[in-house]
This record gives C-alpha cells, sequence and structure tokens, in this order.
C-alpha cells in the first residue's frame, strides 16, 4: 500500500526528516510516536502533498505509484486522507456543501455517479451518528466557532465520508477528554478493514489504549529510531523517550 | 483617438463642450425653481471643473479617460437597447427603465401598481405635477461642491421618480433599470433618481445599470426617508467594461427609519459610487454594504459618508472587494459624529481580496466625532486566499481552481448572503462564477 523510502523533508529552509523508511500494508494500523519536533506532523503532511514540505531525496510510493508526483488533490481522489492536527477554519463555507463537493470529486475521479444533495445527505447523517456529530454542525461553515473536540470529531467524519484506502491522523488525539477521545477512538475503529491501511501519529500512548495498533514506530530527530508491536508504546509510557535518545545503538 | 493622445490632453479639456451642449439642449418647459437651479448647478461645474488627484477625495481616482473623453451628450428620443439590457432581473414585480437618462414607457411595467405606491417618469412628474418633487428634487444632491452632481442636476431632464405613501407597505421589489448605450461614439447620460418613502411606509428597491459599448453615466441618486419609513435597497451595476460609472447616492433620514443598501459593484472601467447617508432623526438605523469585483485595468471607488446627526442612531457598514489582475480599488468610508449625537453606534469593516499581485486598493476609514458617549469601531483587512485553507481544501479532493473559487464566494458570501431578493443573489453568484479565472 505504503512503502517510504530514505524520505528527506525540508520546511522552510530547515531540514525536519532525515531519512525515513516505513511500509504499510493494507489493513495495518501503524501508530508514529516521538516527543515534539521529531518530525510526526511533518511525516504526515508530506504524504498528504502540503506545497510547503519539500521533499529533498527519497520516495513514497503508494498503491505502485509515484505519491511524490501527484497533487494533494490527486492524492485524496485516490483515497489518501490526512486528519489535520489544526483543523483549518473556512468562515463562509457550509460544512456539508464543502464536504459534498469532496465526496464528488472523489466520486467523479473513481467513475461513480455523484450524490445528489438528498443522496448526500442521507448518506452523511448515517456517518454523523458514528461519530455522535452534532447534526447541526453540518450546516455551518467548516470548523469555524468548533470547540476543539468539535474540530476532532468533524476530521474523523470527513475521513468516514470520504473512506479512503490510506487514512493518516495527524495528533488527533491531542486536547480531547476522555469522551471525545472514545469517540474519535470509535469512529477509526470501526473503518479498520483489511483493504485500508491507517497511520496513527500521536504524542500521547493513552489513544492506543482505544485504538490498538499492529506496529508502533518511534521517530527522534528526523528518523524512526525503534520499532515493534503495540508494547512498545508501553515502554514508551513507562520509561519516555529519554532511554531511546540514550541508546540509538538498538536501533 | 488614440488612448495616449487623449493623455496629452490636459484634464478639462472637454469641459466647454458640457457648456455648450448644455446651452444647444433643447430645453424642455420646467419650472422656473427647476431652471434657476440647473443654471447655477452648470455655473458650479464650471467653477469646480473635472476633479483632480490633487483634491483628497480624488487622490486615488484619475478621471482623466473620462473628462478626455469627447463625451456626446444623448440624443433626444429613444437609443435603441438590446432586449437583454432591458429585461427585469426580479420579474414581476413592477419595472421602471430609463435608458440614457430618458424614461421609456414602452420598456416598463408599471401596470396594476399597489396602491400608495406611484412609480412615474420623473419628466412627466415635473410637467403634470412639479409641485410634488419640488420639496425634495436637488434638495439632498448638493451641487455646490461636487462637479460630478453640479453636470448632472444641470442637464437635469429625465429620470425616474417613486413615491410611497405613508403607511404604504411595497410587498413586491420595484426594480429601476437605467440603460445606458452608445449612439454610435461615446455617449453620455445624466439620469436622475428620486426615493420618497412616507412616514411608516416600506419598500424594496432595486437600483441597476447595464450598458453597452463606451458611455459615461453620470447618476444622482436621492432618497428621502420618512419617520419610521423602512427602505431595503439595492444597487446593482454592471456596466459594459468600457463604460464609466460616476453616481452619487444621497440619502436624508428621518427619526425611527431603517435604511438599508447594499451596493453591488461588477462593470464599468472606471466606477466611482459616492454614498452620503445624513441621519437626521433620532433612532435611525442605517446599513451601507457593498461587494464588488474587478479585473482587468477596472478601477472601482467606493467612498460613502454617514453622517450622524441626532443621538441613538445606528450605522453598519461593510464592503468587500475581489480584485484580479491590475485592478485597482478605493475605499473611504467617512463617519460623522456630530455634537449632538451622542449614544451613536457605528460600525465599518472594509475587507479586500487581492487575487494577483498587481491588484491594490487604497482604503481609508475617517472618523470625525464630535460627541463624547458614543461607540465608533472600524476595521479593515487587505489580504490574499489563505494558503491553509486551499490545501485543507485540496486534501479533501477539490481541485486548486475548485479551491480558490469556493473560497472566493465564501468571501463575497457575506454580503450576498444578506441580500433579500434572491433572483439578484442567484444573478450576482452567476456573475461572480464567470468572472472567475479558471485558474487564479
Amino acid at each position: 500500500m505504503l512503502e517510504i523510502k530514505n524520505l528527506h523533508v525540508r520546511v522552510g529552509g530547515k531540514e525536519i526528516l532525515r531519512g525515513i523508511d516505513l511500509a504499510v500494508n493494507n489493513g495495518e494500523l501503524h501508530a508514529i510516536m516521538g516527543p515534539n519536533g521529531s518530525g510526526k506532523s511533518t511525516l504526515a503532511r508530506a504524504i498528504a502533498g502540503h506545497p510547503d514540505y519539500e521533499v529533498t531525496a527519497g520516495s513514497i510510493s503508494y498503491g505502485g505509484r509515484n505519491l511524490l508526483e501527484m497533487s494533494p488533490e490527486d492524492r485524496a481522489r485516490d483515497g489518501v486522507f490526512m486528519a489535520f492536527q489544526y483543523p483549518v477554519e473556512i468562515p463562509g463555507v457550509n460544512n456539508a456543501y464543502f464536504l459534498k463537493a469532496a465526496v464528488n470529486a472523489v466520486r467523479k475521479h473513481r467513475g461513480q455517479a455523484e450524490l445528489d444533495a438528498m443522496e448526500f445527505m442521507s448518506y452523511v447523517r448515517e456517518k454523523a451518528k458514528i461519530l455522535e456529530l452534532d447534526p447541526s454542525l453540518l450546516n455551518r461553515p467548516v470548523n469555524e466557532g468548533f470547540s476543539g473536540g468539535e474540530k476532532k470529531r468533524n476530521e474523523i467524519f470527513q475521513m468516514a465520508v470520504l473512506e479512503p484506502a490510506l487514512a493518516v491522523l495527524d495528533e488527533t488525539d491531542s486536547g480531547l477528554d476522555i469522551d471525545a477521545l472514545k469517540i474519535v477512538a470509535h469512529g477509526v475503529n470501526a473503518m479498520r478493514s483489511p483493504t485500508r491501511a491507517t497511520i496513527v501519529v500521536t504524542h500521547y500512548q493513552r489513544l492506543l489504549n482505544y485504538i490498538v495498533p499492529d506496529f508502533v514506530h518511534v521517530l527522534l530527530d528526523g528518523r524512526i529510531v525503534r520499532s515493534g508491536r503495540k508494547e512498545l508504546a508501553l515502554q514508551l509510557e513507562e520509561k519516555g523517550y529519554g532511554w531511546l535518545e540514550a541508546e540509538p545503538q538498538l536501533m | 483617438m488614440s488612448q495616449v493622445a487623449e493623455r496629452l490632453l490636459p484634464v478639462g479639456a472637454h469641459l466647454a463642450r458640457y457648456v455648450a451642449d448644455y446651452q444647444a439642449a433643447k430645453s424642455p418647459s420646467q419650472p422656473q425653481w427647476l431652471s434657476k437651479a440647473r443654471e447655477a448647478a452648470l455655473a458650479g461645474f464650471e467653477r469646480l471643473g473635472f476633479p483632480s488627484t490633487k483634491l483628497e477625495e480624488w487622490r486615488f481616482t484619475p478621471i482623466g479617460p473620462i473628462a478626455g473623453k469627447p463625451f456626446a451628450l444623448a440624443a433626444d428620443g429613444f437609443a435603441k437597447a438590446d432586449k437583454h439590457l432591458t429585461s427585469a432581473l426580479s420579474a414581476g414585480g413592477p419595472l421602471a427603465v430609463s435608458v440614457n437618462g430618458r424614461f421609456a414607457p414602452h420598456l416598463s411595467s408599471l401596470d396594476a401598481l399597489p396602491k400608495g405606491l406611484q412609480v412615474l417618469s420623473l419628466e412627466a412628474a415635473l410637467a403634470a405635477n412639479p409641485a410634488l418633487v419640488e420639496p425634495y428634487l436637488t434638495r439632498l444632491a448638493s451641487p455646490e461642491q461636487q462637479a460630478f452632481t453640479a453636470l448632472n442636476t444641470a442637464f437635469l431632464r429625465d429620470g425616474v421618480v417613486i413615491f410611497i405613501a405613508p403607511h404604504t407597505v411595497v410587498e413586491t421589489p420595484v426594480e429601476v433599470l437605467f440603460v445606458s448605450v452608445a449612439e454610435g461614439k461615446p455617449t453620455v447620460s445624466h439620469p436622475r433618481f428620486l426615493v420618497v418613502a412616507g412616514e411608516s411606509s416600506q419598500v424594496r428597491i432595486l437600483e441597476r445599470y447595464v450598458g453597452s459599448g463606451t458611455t459615461f453615466t453620470n447618476a444622482i441618486t436621492e432618497v428621502v426617508l420618512g419617520a419610521n419609513a423602512v427602505i431595503d435597497h439595492y444597487k446593482v451595476q454592471e456596466e459594459s467594461s468600457a463604460g464609466f460609472h460616476i453616481a452619487g447616492m444621497y440619502l436624508h433620514g428621518a427619526r425611527s427609519g431603517t435604511f438599508s443598501s447594499h451596493s453591488l459593484a461588477f462593470g464599468g472601467a472606471i466606477v466611482r459610487n459616492d454614498v452620503v447617508a445624513v441621519l437626521d432623526g433620532e433612532g435611525i438605523d442605517c446599513t451601507l454594504n457593498g461587494l464588488y469585483l474587478a479585473g482587468g485595468k477596472q478601477l472601482i471607488d467606493n467612498h460613502t459618508t454617514i453622517d450622524h446627526a441626532r443621538p441613538h442612531c445606528g450605522s453598519h457598514e461593510v464592503y468587500k472587494g475581489i480584485l484580479m489582475d491590475q485592478a485597482h480599488a478605493v475605499f473611504n468610508g467617512k463617519i460623522v459624529v456630530r455634537i449632538d449625537a451622542q449614544k451613536t453606534d457605528a460600525k465599518q469593516t472594509n475587507k479586500a481580496l487581492l487575487l494577483s499581485d498587481d491588484a491594490a486598493i487604497n482604503t481609508k476609514p475617517q472618523l470625525e466625532i464630535f460627541a463624547n458617549d458614543v461607540k465608533c469601531t472600524h476595521g479593515a483587512a487587505i489580504g490574499q486566499l489563505d494558503d491553509d485553507a486551499v490545501f485543507y481544501l485540496r486534501s479533501r479532493g477539490l481541485s486548486l481552481e475548485d479551491a480558490r473559487a469556493m473560497l472566493i464566494h465564501a468571501f463575497a458570501s457575506d454580503i450576498l448572503n444578506r441580500l433579500k431578493i434572491p433572483s439578484v443573489r442567484e444573478h450576482l453568484e452567476a456573475a461572480l462564477t464567470a468572472r472567475l479565472p479558471q485558474s487564479v
């Protein structure tokens, strides 16, 4: 599904990722952990194709295609989805209107018939229910005036609606109270399937109590310094990141 | 004549032409008070001359292309206007059409007007019942200070008059369409529009300007808002890209009146809108909003003045502009709060979206506050599309063009969503879509 090789990414002239190798297969859920500034979000944004994130070396192959040659919208239409760490407020753009345009852009790309307003609304209402999203948020401008929790739920809601093949969640758990965290985790778990790959970027081990990963990777200073099974997250919880910094030779 | 040659002419070169036109024009029989006002206005125009950019009020608006062009006064009778120009936007309601300043009964649709509503040709009203308009006409738009107002008044002959009798509520919008057509050469017209809303009356008015060819529309609108009256006004300007549009709207408000006006400027080569609202009674509520869209080398200038002359009045002003290519905009929002106007609540916002590096805006709030217990706020924001928002939309599958168009519409929607005539809103949405470049 996704194969990242020796990825180097620069942002604003500064090299943040310094050689990432990562392979994610269909049906797998990978957690990327690491302290602030380690490059977790940079990795997520590079996968989504943010124009400020310049790939200076390495490759990303997605379903056999060169992802780096694709525009952000082509990536999205081909099934890549990133839940934003900081969802953008867009005054004046109605949430439902925006999402309908997105769904239909994706459907058109896949050769499916576009949904009309009625079909779309009944489709999204179902999805909103799963995430316990107040349906009135659909008729508000995108993210404007949403609480932190509402914004994050709105991201997972969009993911549920767009049904991506590869979902990248960038610190979706940060700043959530336990109730919101459970709802988000439920939304992510409900979407796990043998045909979907998920990357969960998180700062806190807590999320992994609710979303159990197949693999855990630790990012430090732009490199993956340790990979393991879900138990690795528990070790991190116990010891912090310091013991990995002290023992980089364990790579 | 080439553009370069025209520029060599000093501003005001064609001043004499207007004076000669004035003298040559067949003078309709008009009441003496009007003849006198017109003569005084001509003298005022001769004295003032065309404004130069040395005047603060015209600093960013060079009108050389207007002053230096030999515009011929629209001929007597009716110029031929294309059918698509003369059709109503708000279908079904009363429609008054004026072509090159002349009221056109054959194009208008004014049968079965509701009781209490009069929509008249100004010329006919002046001939039949001058006392009806005498208390208002030329009383608000003072020709003393503004050359173009003086010029309009000097050529005052015809136009449209709307009277709403006291306590009359007019349900359907009244559309007044001013068409400017070039008559084989650059053509100037001076349309005049007068609205008098009686006490506790209510009306919704769509004032629209369309045109074809090289025209100069020098329009003046006077609005008398009676006590406790409600006027919901829309001005839609979509003249040809070769058209010049200089317009002044003068409002006088009485106690507890509500005036809401939306200025929507999409067309024209050089466009200047002056709005002067005098809130001359307690408890008036005045809304002045605007949306303009300019591309190419268009220049759109909005000057507004809200004069809080009495206590307890509120004014709300939001102007938004979308500028492409090498377009230039000017916004000058003046708010005067006179010494008696305690408890004034005035709010002004001006925003512009620059879609090109070559587009520019000059914006200036101008607050003159003489009372001490007032609330006055103003803010201006000029910027480009938010890159983060563009990326957010693209990351959900929208193309770059669609993402940008969606954000531009969102910027405009703030104003468009307030338009209470659905056909006008839809028309402008479509006009906005049509004007946006494929890749901005």
